[in-house]
């Protein structure tokens, strides 16, 4: 067989390599040209993510659920972009909390802005009812698994809050860049599952119960829970920032936050010497 | 249609003798009997309204809507067949949605009538296709404020600061120039901001009540959407009690008119 | 047999020419200012020490680059391409925020294969002067001021403490200034000359600061010379 390879023209090609010149497997050997994916390399995948957000917390409250994020963007342990925000409503009772790859998020937001702009004006003709907190959120697990399963994940940990019309009730659930997916009355991603989903679960616990039949925390205790934690994340992540947004959704629609800042007690530390025997 | 049987109206691909394309001509026949659909500019947004006849007492009410949503901020109003309408209303939303992903910003009113105009344009060019039974009224605010279209079958298109089309669309255009006119006078004399939308959900009501013929045509339904700063800038139904207490004036207008007779 | 479609790409990769770099948009009432320095590298070896790193996209829109001089080059000219096109079709020129998203979609669609930094600024209709940093891996991110490139990380504190809104058009071309002199003497990426342009409704104007006249900063104390071969410093008494 004759060699194709334009530094090797015309020559004889080894036995080893006579199989399949033009990499057509499944299809039978074909003239060149008549086979463009031949031409190309493996597509490469599997990113990793660039510019990060960390946690976001999520705790269901006596007549809704909160939401809560702060509003870096890190580049590596550069804190980049100090304003931007990682809480995104969508439609009258959803929001999303997204941590991870911020231009994942922005790819995320626009899809879902597109998806829920048609189905606005598809509802102007047919009077559909709108997509429900639920509705979006198993659009989102779909959505990621399938981009996990081609091995080009959608970078991100997402915290779905709503408030479900049909059934009154709120709705809190995590979905992330595998494809996993979980729900529970109090949930956090990243580093907040570490450092704040304790704090949450037990505030939560103590006025509900372990089984949740009890009353729920009310909007002041949610706030307030939610501000701890948040402090408490700022001190100990170092991808975090002591400027964040709580988003609240309730029968009466989303509402979020101007940002703030939780206030920090460092005073005890003014007469810490050295880092044992030391007194002065 | 006096070339009627001469062969040349069998296909949209060839002309007649005296460069007319017959099917695109018949398609302007089937807006013709369509109820009429207006649309009117305003100073503050746009108003969009269809006489919607009711070919059976059975259909639900509210059923098979003529005005749709090609994006937030833009609606078309046809007047001709219905299904080639949501065709259209499907082709131009894809047209709105892939301008937004490309360039970051809500299409403009005239950007989309453009492409819409192109699209209904090609099917006047191949023997295999037929022409778009439609005329379509496309109104939207923008950032250059309030537009107003109107695409015929052929794919030509005008704007206009009010437009009517389908079956007597003659009446409404001319009692349109009236309100026009009128708020034109009141502009340029400096008297009085231009008409309102709020005003011109009124008149549109009352001109698609005062075009419908009793008589001749079959029930119909009043089908009404706006786009201004009471709908949020988004393209929306009018609102039930407005809708309503138009609906009340134009008939009340009707009795006077008859009256006067 | 060695497939000459198969070269190893990330063998090519490093061979290339980077813009290790230090560049800047700021935004100012009515218009913004965007800056370089002028320095190309491959490797530790000054390729082009005039570099002009501020790339025309349209009338009132420029952008600078940084990360592979290949991969941002070829990003820059479809976009300037888009933007003709966009210009031609619609009769209007593009936002700024609409070349910004054009830059942000390429670089976010081909994120495995690019390495661009991109900052798009520029003056348009509706927004006046605007600036969008896209970093790495895509996403857009408007801000009234950006430095990118590796010599902007020596001076992110420096922007923070000086940066004040509400400056004028002279005042911002000093900020510009002085950022890139600062990040150019810290970064051996960076250097060469400083190029400024001024974009506004009625102009854009480049200004050029020539390499042996940047703005001085702190730069270590003066070294005396000593005579003398053993090291030891005349006039130093032991």
């Amino acid at each position: 067989m004759m060699s194709q390879h334009p530094a090797t023209w015309g020559q004889p090609t080894p036995a080893n390599s006579s199989f399949n010149q033009f990499n057509t497997f499944p299809l039978p050997q074909t003239q060149r040209g008549q086979s463009s994916h031949a031409h190309h390399g493996p597509v490469g995948h599997t990113q990793q993510p660039l510019v990060t957000g960390t946690s976001v917390l999520g705790l269901k409250y006596d007549g809704g659920v909160m939401i809560a994020a702060d509003n870096l963007a890190s580049y590596g342990s550069l804190a980049r972009f100090r304003d931007i925000q990682r809480l995104h409503p969508l439609g009258q009772h959803t929001l999303l909390g997204v941590a991870g790859d911020m231009s994942d998020f922005q790819w995320l937001k626009k899809e879902l802005d597109a998806l829920l702009r048609e189905e606005d004006a598809l509802a102007l003709t047919d009077s559909h009812p709108s997509l429900s907190p639920k509705n979006i959120y198993e659009l989102l697990s779909n959505l990621f698994y399938a981009r996990r399963s081609k091995m080009n994940p959608v970078w991100n940990a997402v915290l779905v809050g709503g408030w479900d019309k049909v059934k009154k009730e709120s709705f809190l659930a995590y979905v992330d860049l595998l494809g996993t997916t979980y729900t529970a009355p109090t949930l956090a991603t990243g580093f907040g599952a570490h450092l704040a989903q304790p704090l949450l679960r037990e505030a939560y616990e103590a006025k509900a119960g372990i089984d949740g039949n009890g009353p729920l925390l009310t909007k002041e205790e949610a706030e307030k829970v939610l501000e701890d934690c948040m402090k408490v994340l700022f001190y100990r992540d170092a991808r975090s920032l002591n400027k964040y947004q709580i988003a609240t959704i309730t029968s009466e629609g989303v509402d979020i936050s101007d940002s703030k800042s939780a206030d920090t007690y460092w005073k005890f530390a003014e007469g810490l010497r050295g880092y044992g025997a030391q007194t002065q | 249609m006096t070339s009627i049987g001469t062969g040349y109206d069998l296909s949209v691909s060839t002309y007649s003798p005296d460069g007319r394309l017959f099917q695109v001509e018949y398609a302007g026949k089937a807006v013709e009997a369509a109820g009429v659909a207006i649309g009117l500019r305003c100073s503050d947004g746009i108003v969009l309204g269809v006489e919607r006849l009711l070919h059976s007492k059975l259909l639900v009410k509210g059923a098979n809507r003529r005005i749709a949503s090609l994006d937030e901020h833009i609606g078309i109003a046809s007047a001709g067949l219905l299904a080639d309408g949501k065709h259209l209303a499907r082709r131009g939303r894809e047209e709105a949605s892939s301008f937004r992903e490309n360039y970051n910003s809500p299409v403009s009113v005239q950007i989309l009538s453009d492409r819409i105009s192109a699209y209904l344009q090609a099917y006047t060019c191949y023997g295999s296709v037929r022409p778009f039974g439609l005329s379509s009224i496309i109104g939207g605010v923008d950032k250059t404020g309030p537009k107003l279209f109107c695409i015929e079958p052929s794919g030509v298109y005008y704007g206009y600061r009010a437009v009517a089309s389908g079956k007597g669309k003659a009446l409404a255009k001319t009692e349109l120039e009236k309100i026009v006119n009128k708020y034109l006078d009141a502009e340029q004399s400096g008297q009085g901001a231009g008409l309102t939308c709020r005003e011109a959900v009124d008149e549109v009501a009352r001109i698609i009540y005062l075009v419908h013929d009793d008589n001749k045509d079959k029930d119909f339904e009043l089908e009404m959407t706006w786009i201004c700063q009471e709908s949020g800038n988004k393209h929306r139904p009018v609102p039930d009690d407005l809708l309503k207490s138009a609906e009340e004036k134009a008939k009340a207008a009707l009795e006077e008119g008859m009256e006067e007779d | 047999m060695a497939n000459i479609n198969s070269v190893d790409i990330s063998r090519l990769k490093n061979g290339e020419v980077n813009l290790g770099t230090s560049i800047m948009a700021v935004q100012f009432n009515g218009g913004v200012v965007i800056g370089a320095d002028s320095r190309t590298t491959t490797g530790a070896y000054i390729a082009n020490r005039v570099t002009d790193k501020l790339t025309h996209i349209h009338d009132r829109i420029y952008c600078c680059r940084s990360g592979s001089a290949a991969d941002t080059q070829a990003v820059a000219d479809v976009v300037h391409q888009h933007a003709q096109v966009y210009t031609s079709v619609y009769g209007a020129p593009p936002t700024v925020s609409t070349a910004a998203a054009l830059f942000e979609k390429m670089c976010y669609d081909n994120k495995d294969q690019l390495s661009a930094g991109i900052i798009v600024a520029g003056w348009d209709k509706e927004a006046g002067g605007s600036v969008y940093n896209i970093p790495l891996g895509g996403g857009m991110f408007q801000q009234p001021w950006a430095i990118g490139g590796s010599g902007s990380t020596y001076v992110y504190g420096y922007c923070d403490a000086t940066y004040r809104e509400g400056w004028n058009e002279q005042e911002t071309v000093e900020f510009v200034k002085n950022t890139l002199a600062l990040a150019m003497s810290r970064d051996g990426s960076s250097g060469g000359c400083i190029r400024m342009c001024v974009i506004t409704k009625d102009k854009v104007e480049r200004h050029f600061i020539p390499g042996n006249e940047l703005p001085r900063f702190w730069e270590g104390k003066e070294i005396i010379g000593s005579v003398g071969g053993n090291g030891q410093q005349i006039g130093v008494v032991a």
